[in-house]
Protein backbone atom coordinates (compact mmCIF):
# COMPACT_ATOMS: atom_id res chain seq x y z
CA UNK A 1 0.00 0.00 0.00
CA UNK A 2 1.59 3.31 -0.72
CA UNK A 3 0.97 5.94 1.51
CA UNK A 4 1.88 9.00 -0.87
CA UNK A 5 3.04 9.07 -5.06
CA UNK A 6 4.15 11.86 -6.76
CA UNK A 7 4.08 11.54 -10.72
CA UNK A 8 5.93 14.23 -12.65
CA UNK A 9 4.80 16.64 -9.78
CA UNK A 10 6.59 20.08 -9.98
CA UNK A 11 6.15 23.70 -8.33
CA UNK A 12 7.35 27.31 -9.53
CA UNK A 13 7.44 30.19 -7.50
CA UNK A 14 7.63 32.66 -9.94
CA UNK A 15 10.47 31.89 -12.34
CA UNK A 16 11.99 29.59 -9.66
CA UNK A 17 11.31 25.52 -9.40
CA UNK A 18 11.11 24.81 -6.03
CA UNK A 19 10.63 21.15 -6.94
CA UNK A 20 10.55 19.23 -10.55
CA UNK A 21 10.13 16.03 -12.01
CA UNK A 22 9.11 14.27 -8.50
CA UNK A 23 8.07 10.91 -9.22
CA UNK A 24 8.21 9.06 -6.02
CA UNK A 25 6.39 6.11 -4.19
CA UNK A 26 6.16 6.32 -0.45
CA UNK A 27 4.86 2.84 1.29
CA UNK A 28 2.39 3.70 4.04
CA UNK A 29 3.38 2.57 7.48
CA UNK A 30 6.47 3.70 7.57
CA UNK A 31 8.57 6.49 8.98
CA UNK A 32 9.87 8.54 6.32
CA UNK A 33 12.90 10.89 6.43
CA UNK A 34 12.95 13.59 3.83
CA UNK A 35 16.34 14.98 4.05
CA UNK A 36 17.89 17.72 1.82
CA UNK A 37 20.12 20.68 1.97
CA UNK A 38 18.66 24.36 2.61
CA UNK A 39 16.36 25.52 -0.54
CA UNK A 40 16.16 21.53 -1.92
CA UNK A 41 12.44 21.63 -1.93
CA UNK A 42 11.57 19.70 1.09
CA UNK A 43 9.41 22.00 2.44
CA UNK A 44 7.80 22.39 -0.74
CA UNK A 45 7.29 18.69 -1.47
CA UNK A 46 5.91 18.73 2.72
CA UNK A 47 3.60 21.40 2.12
CA UNK A 48 2.44 19.53 -1.24
CA UNK A 49 2.02 16.37 0.57
CA UNK A 50 -0.38 17.96 3.34
CA UNK A 51 -2.54 20.24 0.59
CA UNK A 52 -1.26 23.46 1.34
CA UNK A 53 -0.20 24.20 -1.94
CA UNK A 54 -1.14 23.11 -5.16
CA UNK A 55 1.17 21.65 -7.67
CA UNK A 56 2.32 23.50 -11.16
CA UNK A 57 2.81 20.17 -12.56
CA UNK A 58 1.88 16.45 -12.21
CA UNK A 59 -0.08 15.04 -9.61
CA UNK A 60 0.48 14.13 -5.71
CA UNK A 61 -1.99 11.05 -4.29
CA UNK A 62 -2.35 9.88 -0.71
CA UNK A 63 -3.40 6.63 -0.30
CA UNK A 64 -4.92 6.53 -3.81
CA UNK A 65 -6.80 9.60 -3.83
CA UNK A 66 -5.74 13.18 -5.02
CA UNK A 67 -4.24 15.09 -1.80
CA UNK A 68 -6.89 17.69 -2.02
CA UNK A 69 -9.74 14.98 -1.41
CA UNK A 70 -8.05 13.28 1.66
CA UNK A 71 -7.25 16.18 3.66
CA UNK A 72 -9.35 14.52 7.06
CA UNK A 73 -6.71 11.63 6.84
CA UNK A 74 -3.46 14.04 6.83
CA UNK A 75 -2.36 16.17 9.82
CA UNK A 76 0.52 18.65 9.15
CA UNK A 77 2.78 20.06 11.81
CA UNK A 78 4.29 23.03 10.76
CA UNK A 79 8.23 24.12 11.16
CA UNK A 80 8.77 26.30 14.16
CA UNK A 81 6.01 27.53 16.72
CA UNK A 82 2.84 26.15 14.75
CA UNK A 83 0.51 26.93 17.85
CA UNK A 84 -1.40 30.27 18.71
CA UNK A 85 1.26 31.42 21.93
CA UNK A 86 -1.39 33.23 23.03
CA UNK A 87 -3.91 30.13 23.43
CA UNK A 88 -3.93 28.18 26.79
CA UNK A 89 -3.60 24.38 26.13
CA UNK A 90 -6.98 23.95 26.67
CA UNK A 91 -8.15 26.29 24.41
CA UNK A 92 -5.90 24.73 21.87
CA UNK A 93 -7.71 21.44 22.62
CA UNK A 94 -11.07 23.25 22.07
CA UNK A 95 -9.94 24.87 19.07
CA UNK A 96 -9.00 21.30 17.35
CA UNK A 97 -12.17 19.67 18.58
CA UNK A 98 -14.55 22.01 16.58
CA UNK A 99 -12.29 22.28 13.21
CA UNK A 100 -11.66 17.95 12.85
CA UNK A 101 -14.45 15.69 12.60
CA UNK A 102 -12.53 12.81 13.53
CA UNK A 103 -11.06 14.33 16.93
CA UNK A 104 -9.91 12.35 19.68
CA UNK A 105 -10.48 14.54 22.50
CA UNK A 106 -9.90 11.98 25.33
CA UNK A 107 -6.64 10.47 23.84
CA UNK A 108 -4.94 13.98 23.51
CA UNK A 109 -6.09 14.80 26.83
CA UNK A 110 -4.58 11.40 28.44
CA UNK A 111 -1.62 11.63 26.16
CA UNK A 112 -0.89 15.47 28.00
CA UNK A 113 -1.49 14.62 31.24
CA UNK A 114 0.81 11.82 30.91
CA UNK A 115 3.18 14.44 29.80
CA UNK A 116 2.12 16.42 32.70
CA UNK A 117 1.89 19.63 30.89
CA UNK A 118 -0.84 21.72 32.54
CA UNK A 119 -4.09 22.62 30.85
CA UNK A 120 -4.54 25.93 31.77
CA UNK A 121 -1.16 27.30 30.58
CA UNK A 122 -0.87 29.49 27.91
CA UNK A 123 0.97 27.99 24.92
CA UNK A 124 3.49 30.78 24.72
CA UNK A 125 4.44 30.04 28.32
CA UNK A 126 5.16 26.00 27.77
CA UNK A 127 8.97 25.39 27.51
CA UNK A 128 10.03 24.62 23.68
CA UNK A 129 9.69 20.28 24.63
CA UNK A 130 6.36 21.41 26.41
CA UNK A 131 5.47 22.99 23.15
CA UNK A 132 6.43 20.43 20.36
CA UNK A 133 4.51 17.88 22.49
CA UNK A 134 1.13 19.89 22.43
CA UNK A 135 1.85 20.70 18.80
CA UNK A 136 2.26 17.05 18.14
CA UNK A 137 -0.58 16.01 19.93
CA UNK A 138 -3.03 18.30 18.61
CA UNK A 139 -1.47 16.68 15.36
CA UNK A 140 -2.06 12.98 16.85
CA UNK A 141 -5.82 13.62 17.97
CA UNK A 142 -6.97 14.07 14.43
CA UNK A 143 -6.55 10.59 13.90
CA UNK A 144 -4.04 10.95 10.91
CA UNK A 145 -2.95 8.43 8.56
CA UNK A 146 -0.61 10.47 7.26
CA UNK A 147 1.29 12.58 9.34
CA UNK A 148 3.52 15.25 7.60
CA UNK A 149 6.47 16.89 9.39
CA UNK A 150 8.47 20.15 8.88
CA UNK A 151 11.56 20.01 11.13
CA UNK A 152 10.20 18.33 14.20
CA UNK A 153 13.41 18.27 15.80
CA UNK A 154 14.67 21.59 14.97
CA UNK A 155 15.13 24.30 17.99
CA UNK A 156 14.85 21.58 20.73
CA UNK A 157 17.95 20.06 22.78
CA UNK A 158 18.56 16.41 22.99
CA UNK A 159 15.83 15.22 25.36
CA UNK A 160 13.33 17.20 24.45
CA UNK A 161 14.22 15.75 20.76
CA UNK A 162 14.15 12.07 22.58
CA UNK A 163 10.99 12.80 24.44
CA UNK A 164 9.32 14.05 20.47
CA UNK A 165 10.54 11.05 18.72
CA UNK A 166 9.53 8.27 21.21
CA UNK A 167 6.07 9.99 21.62
CA UNK A 168 5.85 9.63 17.75
CA UNK A 169 7.16 6.59 17.90
CA UNK A 170 4.66 5.10 20.52
CA UNK A 171 1.95 6.24 18.03
CA UNK A 172 3.43 4.43 15.56
CA UNK A 173 3.10 1.35 17.72
CA UNK A 174 -0.72 1.90 18.40
CA UNK A 175 -2.30 3.34 15.41
CA UNK A 176 0.11 2.35 12.76
CA UNK A 177 -0.16 5.61 10.89
CA UNK A 178 2.54 6.28 8.37
CA UNK A 179 4.83 9.66 9.37
CA UNK A 180 6.39 12.00 6.79
CA UNK A 181 8.90 14.28 8.34
CA UNK A 182 11.75 16.24 7.67
CA UNK A 183 15.22 16.83 9.35
CA UNK A 184 19.02 18.37 8.98
CA UNK A 185 20.15 15.76 11.66
CA UNK A 186 20.54 12.93 9.74
CA UNK A 187 22.11 10.72 12.68
CA UNK A 188 19.15 11.03 14.95
CA UNK A 189 16.68 9.39 12.25
CA UNK A 190 19.14 6.15 13.01
CA UNK A 191 16.87 3.78 14.81
CA UNK A 192 13.47 5.98 14.48
CA UNK A 193 12.67 6.13 10.48
CA UNK A 194 12.95 3.41 8.97
CA UNK A 195 12.68 4.98 4.77
CA UNK A 196 14.81 7.65 3.62
CA UNK A 197 13.93 10.09 0.83
CA UNK A 198 16.64 12.53 -0.29
CA UNK A 199 16.10 15.76 -2.04
CA UNK A 200 18.56 17.94 -3.53
CA UNK A 201 18.31 20.67 -5.98
CA UNK A 202 14.59 19.94 -6.34
CA UNK A 203 14.77 16.50 -7.57
CA UNK A 204 14.68 13.14 -5.57
CA UNK A 205 18.09 11.69 -5.55
CA UNK A 206 17.35 8.85 -3.02
CA UNK A 207 14.24 6.71 -1.98
CA UNK A 208 14.44 3.27 -0.33
CA UNK A 209 14.49 1.63 3.08
CA UNK A 210 16.95 2.38 5.22
CA UNK A 211 18.96 -0.70 6.41
CA UNK A 212 18.31 -2.30 2.78
CA UNK A 213 20.06 1.29 1.53
CA UNK A 214 22.72 1.36 3.97
CA UNK A 215 24.11 -2.34 3.81
CA UNK A 216 23.88 -2.08 0.12
CA UNK A 217 26.87 0.76 0.34
CA UNK A 218 30.25 0.10 1.57
CA UNK A 219 33.79 2.30 2.38
CA UNK A 220 36.74 0.68 0.43
CA UNK A 221 39.92 1.26 1.23
CA UNK A 222 43.14 0.62 -0.80
CA UNK A 223 46.60 1.92 -2.34
CA UNK A 224 45.69 5.18 -5.11
CA UNK A 225 47.46 3.02 -7.99
CA UNK A 226 44.84 0.93 -8.87
CA UNK A 227 41.78 3.07 -7.36
CA UNK A 228 40.88 4.08 -10.70
CA UNK A 229 40.31 0.16 -12.42
CA UNK A 230 38.63 -0.26 -9.13
CA UNK A 231 36.32 2.92 -9.64
CA UNK A 232 35.79 2.18 -13.24
CA UNK A 233 33.84 -1.14 -12.33
CA UNK A 234 31.51 0.34 -9.43
CA UNK A 235 29.25 2.20 -8.92
CA UNK A 236 31.23 5.08 -6.95
CA UNK A 237 28.99 7.43 -4.68
CA UNK A 238 31.90 9.70 -3.28
CA UNK A 239 36.00 9.33 -3.67
CA UNK A 240 38.53 10.50 -0.85
CA UNK A 241 42.01 9.84 -0.05
CA UNK A 242 45.63 11.64 0.03
CA UNK A 243 48.82 10.29 -1.74
CA UNK A 244 49.02 6.71 -1.88
CA UNK A 245 45.38 5.99 -0.30
CA UNK A 246 42.64 6.01 -1.82
CA UNK A 247 38.61 5.50 -0.41
CA UNK A 248 35.46 5.18 -2.41
CA UNK A 249 32.30 4.62 -1.14
CA UNK A 250 30.32 2.48 -3.79
CA UNK A 251 26.94 0.99 -4.11
CA UNK A 252 28.48 -2.54 -4.55
CA UNK A 253 28.97 -5.11 -1.53
CA UNK A 254 30.39 -8.27 -3.81
CA UNK A 255 33.64 -9.53 -2.45
CA UNK A 256 36.75 -7.48 -3.57
CA UNK A 257 38.97 -9.27 -6.09
CA UNK A 258 41.91 -6.93 -4.61
CA UNK A 259 43.42 -8.28 -0.96
CA UNK A 260 44.90 -4.74 -0.82
CA UNK A 261 41.52 -3.64 -0.91
CA UNK A 262 39.40 -3.55 2.23
CA UNK A 263 36.00 -2.52 2.91
CA UNK A 264 34.04 -1.57 6.07
CA UNK A 265 30.48 -1.28 6.66
CA UNK A 266 28.64 2.69 6.48
CA UNK A 267 26.70 4.64 8.33
CA UNK A 268 23.83 6.46 7.25
CA UNK A 269 25.10 9.57 8.07
CA UNK A 270 28.16 8.65 5.68
CA UNK A 271 25.79 7.40 2.92
CA UNK A 272 23.43 10.60 2.78
CA UNK A 273 26.17 12.92 3.25
CA UNK A 274 28.39 11.28 0.48
CA UNK A 275 25.35 11.54 -2.14
CA UNK A 276 24.31 15.06 -1.02
CA UNK A 277 28.19 15.77 -1.63
CA UNK A 278 26.96 14.30 -5.27
CA UNK A 279 24.01 15.39 -6.19
CA UNK A 280 23.75 13.94 -10.37
CA UNK A 281 23.99 10.31 -8.80
CA UNK A 282 20.42 8.81 -7.81
CA UNK A 283 19.49 5.95 -5.92
CA UNK A 284 16.10 4.98 -6.35
CA UNK A 285 14.48 1.89 -6.35
CA UNK A 286 14.10 1.54 -10.50
CA UNK A 287 16.33 1.80 -12.48
CA UNK A 288 19.17 0.68 -9.57
CA UNK A 289 21.31 3.08 -10.68
CA UNK A 290 20.90 6.38 -13.10
CA UNK A 291 22.86 8.94 -13.67
CA UNK A 292 20.44 12.46 -14.11
CA UNK A 293 23.52 14.31 -15.12
CA UNK B 1 12.26 -11.27 29.49
CA UNK B 2 15.47 -9.33 27.96
CA UNK B 3 15.58 -5.80 27.91
CA UNK B 4 17.29 -4.95 24.71
CA UNK B 5 20.40 -1.70 24.51
CA UNK B 6 21.81 -0.13 21.37
CA UNK B 7 25.15 0.67 20.20
CA UNK B 8 23.95 4.19 17.98
CA UNK B 9 27.55 4.41 16.40
CA UNK B 10 28.03 1.07 15.68
CA UNK B 11 27.05 1.08 12.56
CA UNK B 12 24.95 -2.45 12.71
CA UNK B 13 21.66 -2.19 11.48
CA UNK B 14 19.21 -1.49 14.86
CA UNK B 15 16.88 -4.48 13.79
CA UNK B 16 20.15 -6.77 13.44
CA UNK B 17 21.49 -5.52 16.53
CA UNK B 18 18.09 -6.45 18.23
CA UNK B 19 18.36 -10.03 16.56
CA UNK B 20 22.15 -10.60 17.78
CA UNK B 21 21.01 -9.64 21.55
CA UNK B 22 18.18 -12.88 21.25
CA UNK B 23 20.60 -15.00 19.92
CA UNK B 24 23.10 -13.94 22.64
CA UNK B 25 20.29 -14.75 25.03
CA UNK B 26 19.48 -17.90 23.87
CA UNK B 27 23.05 -18.91 23.86
CA UNK B 28 23.58 -17.88 27.69
CA UNK B 29 20.45 -19.66 28.47
CA UNK B 30 19.09 -15.98 29.37
CA UNK B 31 16.12 -16.42 27.52
CA UNK B 32 14.30 -19.73 27.22
CA UNK B 33 11.33 -21.61 25.61
CA UNK B 34 8.06 -20.58 26.34
CA UNK B 35 9.97 -17.01 27.28
CA UNK B 36 7.52 -14.17 26.12
CA UNK B 37 9.55 -10.97 24.02
CA UNK B 38 9.03 -7.56 25.27
CA UNK B 39 6.08 -5.70 22.81
CA UNK B 40 7.28 -3.49 20.28
CA UNK B 41 5.50 -0.85 22.14
CA UNK B 42 7.42 -1.69 24.97
CA UNK B 43 10.87 -1.24 23.14
CA UNK B 44 9.67 1.72 22.03
CA UNK B 45 9.03 3.18 25.35
CA UNK B 46 12.12 2.10 26.62
CA UNK B 47 14.71 3.08 23.39
CA UNK B 48 12.36 5.31 21.24
CA UNK B 49 12.58 3.32 18.41
CA UNK B 50 10.82 2.95 15.15
CA UNK B 51 8.42 -0.27 16.41
CA UNK B 52 8.85 -1.47 12.28
CA UNK B 53 12.09 -2.06 13.64
CA UNK B 54 11.25 -4.17 16.45
CA UNK B 55 9.07 -6.19 14.21
CA UNK B 56 11.18 -6.80 11.64
CA UNK B 57 13.92 -8.24 14.14
CA UNK B 58 10.78 -10.48 15.63
CA UNK B 59 10.09 -11.49 11.62
CA UNK B 60 13.62 -12.41 11.15
CA UNK B 61 14.57 -14.67 13.90
CA UNK B 62 10.81 -15.98 13.68
CA UNK B 63 11.81 -16.96 10.20
CA UNK B 64 15.23 -19.00 11.71
CA UNK B 65 12.63 -20.52 14.00
CA UNK B 66 13.63 -19.53 17.31
CA UNK B 67 10.71 -17.34 18.12
CA UNK B 68 6.60 -17.75 16.99
CA UNK B 69 4.19 -14.76 17.30
CA UNK B 70 0.80 -15.53 18.44
CA UNK B 71 -1.75 -12.25 17.53
CA UNK B 72 -2.72 -10.54 20.13
CA UNK B 73 -0.81 -12.59 22.69
CA UNK B 74 3.01 -11.69 22.04
CA UNK B 75 5.79 -13.00 20.73
CA UNK B 76 7.21 -16.42 22.38
CA UNK B 77 10.49 -18.38 22.19
CA UNK B 78 10.86 -21.65 20.66
CA UNK B 79 13.62 -23.34 20.95
CA UNK B 80 16.84 -22.34 22.54
CA UNK B 81 20.80 -22.32 21.25
CA UNK B 82 23.07 -24.14 21.42
CA UNK B 83 25.44 -23.07 23.97
CA UNK B 84 29.20 -22.97 22.70
CA UNK B 85 31.18 -25.28 24.97
CA UNK B 86 34.05 -24.09 26.83
CA UNK B 87 36.52 -26.10 25.32
CA UNK B 88 35.36 -24.77 21.91
CA UNK B 89 35.94 -21.30 23.24
CA UNK B 90 39.19 -22.32 24.27
CA UNK B 91 40.26 -23.45 20.82
CA UNK B 92 38.87 -20.61 18.81
CA UNK B 93 40.22 -18.25 21.61
CA UNK B 94 43.57 -19.09 20.96
CA UNK B 95 43.34 -19.76 16.72
CA UNK B 96 42.50 -16.10 16.88
CA UNK B 97 45.48 -14.89 19.60
CA UNK B 98 47.64 -16.69 16.88
CA UNK B 99 46.37 -15.02 13.96
CA UNK B 100 46.42 -11.46 15.88
CA UNK B 101 50.18 -12.63 16.40
CA UNK B 102 50.99 -13.30 13.23
CA UNK B 103 49.41 -9.88 11.83
CA UNK B 104 51.17 -7.69 14.39
CA UNK B 105 54.83 -9.70 13.10
CA UNK B 106 53.50 -8.64 9.33
CA UNK B 107 53.32 -5.23 10.67
CA UNK B 108 49.65 -4.89 11.16
CA UNK B 109 48.32 -2.38 13.78
CA UNK B 110 45.44 -2.36 15.87
CA UNK B 111 43.24 -0.28 13.61
CA UNK B 112 44.48 -2.85 11.04
CA UNK B 113 43.68 -5.75 12.67
CA UNK B 114 40.08 -4.54 13.61
CA UNK B 115 39.79 -3.45 10.41
CA UNK B 116 40.37 -6.61 8.91
CA UNK B 117 38.06 -8.72 11.53
CA UNK B 118 35.30 -6.63 10.74
CA UNK B 119 35.17 -6.82 6.77
CA UNK B 120 35.69 -10.38 7.54
CA UNK B 121 32.77 -10.44 9.88
CA UNK B 122 30.89 -8.31 7.09
CA UNK B 123 31.71 -10.78 4.46
CA UNK B 124 30.87 -13.64 6.23
CA UNK B 125 27.34 -12.82 7.48
CA UNK B 126 26.34 -10.50 4.68
CA UNK B 127 26.76 -14.46 2.63
CA UNK B 128 24.50 -15.68 5.43
CA UNK B 129 22.01 -13.22 4.81
CA UNK B 130 21.88 -13.13 0.66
Amino acid sequence: MTALRTEGLGRRYRRTWALRDCSVALPSGRVIALVGPNGAGKSTLLHLAAGLLAPTTGTIRAFGRPVRESLERIAFMAQGKPLYSGFRVAEMLAFGRRLNPRWDDAAARGRLAELGIPFDRRIGRLSGGQRTQVALTVALAKRPDLLVMDEPLADLDPLARQDMMRGLMAAVAETGLTVLLSSHMVSELDGTCDWLTVVNKGRVQVSGDIDELVAGHRLLTGPAENADALAARLPVISRGGTGRQATLLVRDTAPLPDPRWTGRPVSLEETVLAYLRAPDLAALPRPALTSLG
Amino acid sequence: MIEFHLDRGSGVATYLQLVHQVRHALRLGVLRPGDRLPTAREVVDQLAINPNTVLKAYRELEREGLVSGRPGVGTFVERSLGQTSMGDRARLRADLARWVLDGRRAGLDLEDLEALIASVLTDSYREETA
